[in-house]
């Protein structure tokens, strides 16, 4: 099994920070009274699971406690522990790759690692013997295009490029036709990273959105949100706003190998119902991780 | 809900105290439990949350406040000083080196905006006259040492660089040798972005630290960064000893509790935030300023020198003249629109202005090139008569003006609307000049 042991590698810090307080709260409390809660809530929000998220979260405790399913305080960590896991698993549903070529738009906010995240999925993709292709979509930032063009060679991808500044709904027109011509699997479309506030930028996206579906009717076959795990609660913006404009159909949460908790994830699921489909671990080309609810949470809950 | 800005939130908390003649302990302690809610939905940190609300009650619930005529006032003010103190409380500016050339450099996450804020900050010096060098040390991010070359091509700035096969500790310690042989006063160091705890590389900073000895040490901070924002500030200013923080991505819509929390705990000044991806958005942290904006207190002062550096003085007295005699017709409208345009956004001068936080009909008066063109050609079909008296305009000359213009009825009626919005926004203006001029910026309220 080594993959569960890599992902426990990455999630270590995530689980250790996590879990050693709850392990903590839990073996240093002799009741559930309101100063566990209180205790509770404070982990959960500095998890950044969010105040709502946290005050559901507790609510379901307390209902399991006024039921009696749970009844000391140290069943409390396995109960959340299945609660969380089980809606975090709910419409995980991986990329089916099918017809020529599958479309994968990838979308979000400035930093958060759209450019690598190609890189790493492209060159997992072409290690399973897909032609992929790149289209550099981002014409705004300085050298976006040359950091694309560096993972493409990485990946084995093409490349599909034009000067920057040019307009990035062209270069994606331009890669939908070569990615056609030249038989290519999979597409995976690199954009601007672009605040989900301007609208300017939003409507750009839309428009990209819309040349995608008007070359290829049932593309993007997948959109991608990249979230920096270390974002807090914004990050329920970004999903809601991004979804609006380019129907996200899927999350990959990057830079859960730092000691930022990742509870933004069960904040997103529960509010705004966009599964987690990949996690990023690191800036290699394998540290990525499809996601597994049940593995994730364990590992970010476990007591060891 | 969820997504209500911190501004809106304390501005709903506080309405509910501002109805009140009087407040019981009781009622101070459900405004606070607000105040809390609020500022960890913006992120900040859970502890500084903590820290923040027993301050506020110690000063809140004394016998003066209570006992006070308007004692919502009073719980609004101190939680306004505590935010401005919680971010730092004056302005804090760069340091100079006495000996050229001041180093200076930045660290932080990946992604959180270094190398695009390395330009920044290389434009803004520059327009004070500086002559920086910009030194490209992230060899580890594929294309980056590209990015900062082609920010300094577009800024006019050097950039020095040997390639990514160097340490850098290397390329710092040349970059000064190269800044003191072409007579540059200021270097600005870029890094790679790293984990906090990748033990490896912040070993490489504690190096290049040693070796050049910046004076100024910046570490830049995402403002969408949630509660891990003090782990990693805490640690980099542990490791390195950091003299000052950035803030990027505050033109997004993220409420910035990160920014508050970051000084907290490192005890160092925000010293620029980024407001946007022209690279002349980089801009001085004012604590108060910022702290009135989250109250929703507007942010007038920044508007004011926004202004004052954007307006032609001679104009500008021309319009406050009309704008005295209420005679801001449409044709100093389209001038205006024009001005504003250098201004920024509307949407964030709209931000600037008190009260304003709450207009969800910022929409409407949005701007965009295309439709400065349209507005223009509307104006322009317009009689002088209509130009100076928009009231006369009834349905058949709309009409004309749209088929004159080769626009739709309805895009001169949101005109027109949009013009009426920009007289109350003049208006705002001008009673604050009037305030300022009285001595003393005072709380609106």
């Amino acid at each position: 099994m080594a993959f569960f042991e890599r992902l426990r590698a990455g999630l270590d810090k995530t689980r250790k920070n996590f879990t050693d307080k709850i392990a903590a709260l839990v073996s240093g409390s002799a009741a559930i009274n309101e100063d566990f809660y209180e205790e509770l809530e404070a982990l959960l929000v500095m998890a950044d699971v969010g105040v709502n998220t946290t005050g559901k979260l507790i609510e379901a405790i307390r209902a399991a406690v006024k039921r009696r399913e749970v009844t000391e305080p140290d069943q409390v960590l396995p109960f959340l522990r299945a609660y969380v896991s089980e809606r975090l698993g709910e419409g995980v549903a991986r990329t089916k790759i099918s017809g020529t070529p599958t479309v994968i738009l990838v979308v979000g906010v400035n930093g958060v690692g759209k450019t690598t995240t190609i890189g790493k999925l492209g060159h997992y993709y072409s290690l399973l013997g897909y032609k992929v292709m790149f289209a550099a979509a981002d014409t705004f930032r300085a050298a976006a295009a040359d950091q694309l063009a560096i993972w493409g060679e990485r990946a084995k991808a093409t490349v599909v490029r034009q000067a920057e500044g040019s307009d990035p709904a062209a270069v994606v027109f331009d890669a939908l036709q070569s990615a056609k011509a030249k038989q290519a699997d999979i597409l995976f479309i690199d954009t601007a990273g672009r605040l989900q506030n301007k609208a300017n930028l939003m409507e750009e996206l839309r428009k990209i959105h819309r040349v995608i579906k008007r070359e290829i009717p049932d593309a993007p076959h997948e959109t991608l949100l990249v979230l920096d795990a270390t974002t807090g609660q914004n990050a329920l913006n970004q999903a809601k706003v991004f979804q609006e404009v380019a129907d996200v159909s899927g999350v990959v949460l990057t830079k859960l190998d730092g000691t930022a908790k990742g509870g933004i994830v069960v904040a997103i699921k529960e509010e705004i119902g966009i599964p987690v489909k990949w996690i990023g671990v690191g800036e290699g080309v394998m540290d990525f991780r499809p996601f597994e609810p049940e593995e994730f949470v364990k590992a970010l809950f476990d007591k060891e | 809900m969820a997504f209500d800005s911190l501004s809106d939130r304390l501005q709903s908390v506080f309405q509910k105290l501002r109805g009140r003649g009087k407040l019981s302990e009781a009622d101070v302690n459900e405004a606070l439990r607000e105040v809390r809610l609020a500022l960890l939905e913006a992120d900040v940190n859970f502890k500084v949350v903590k820290d923040f609300i027993n301050r506020v009650k110690e000063k809140a619930v004394g016998d003066e406040v209570l006992a006070s005529l308007t004692p919502a006032q009073h719980v609004i003010k101190i939680v306004h000083d505590e935010l401005t103190e919680l971010m730092g409380g004056t302005q804090s500016k760069l340091m100079v080196a006495s000996k050229p050339p001041t180093v200076i450099m930045l660290v932080g996450l990946q992604g959180a905006g270094k190398t695009t804020t390395a330009g920044k900050l290389g434009a803004l010096l520059k327009k004070q006259n500086k002559r920086p060098l910009m030194v490209a040390g992230d060899i580890y991010r594929p294309a980056a040492i590209q990015q900062l070359q082609v920010l300094g091509q577009q800024l006019d700035i050097p950039v020095f660089t040997m390639g990514d096969k160097v340490s850098p500790v290397e390329i710092a310690q040349s970059a000064i040798a190269e800044a003191v042989r072409t007579g540059r006063d200021t270097v600005i160091i870029d890094t790679a972005g790293r984990l906090h705890i990748n033990e490896v590389l912040m070993d490489e900073l504690k190096a290049v630290k040693a070796t050049v000895k910046p004076h100024e040490i910046l570490l830049v901070v995402d403002a969408m960064t949630g509660q891990d924002a003090v782990a990693v500030a805490e640690a980099f200013h542990r490791e390195l000893g950091i003299d000052g923080l950035i803030v990027t991505k505050l033109d997004g819509d993220a409420r910035g509790g990160a920014a508050l929390s970051v000084k907290a705990v490192t005890g160092r000044p925000i010293k620029f935030v980024g407001m946007g991806e022209k690279l002349d958005a980089l801009e001085p942290f004012h604590p108060d300023r910022m702290a009135s904006r989250i109250l929703g207190m507007g942010d007038m002062l920044t508007l004011i020198e926004k202004a004052q550096a954007a307006f032609d003085a001679g104009k500008a007295e021309e319009l406050e003249r009309k704008l005295r005699k209420d005679e801001f017709t449409l044709e100093q409208f389209l001038e205006q629109l024009q001005q504003i345009k250098k201004l920024g956004s509307l949407e964030s001068i709209l931000g600037m202005l008190p009260g304003m936080g709450q207009l969800k009909k910022l929409q409407d008066v949005k701007i965009d090139e295309k439709e400065m063109a349209h507005v223009e050609a509307i104006i322009q079909s317009m009689t002088k008569e209509e130009r100076r008296n928009p009231s006369i305009l009834n349905g058949s000359r709309r009409k004309r003006i749209a088929q004159g213009s080769g626009t739709r009825v309805q895009d001169v009626n949101r005109l027109l609307k949009q013009f009426e919005e920009s007289r109350k926004m003049m208006k705002k203006m001008k009673d604050l000049q009037k305030l300022t001029k009285k001595g003393g910026f005072k709380l609106p309220f």
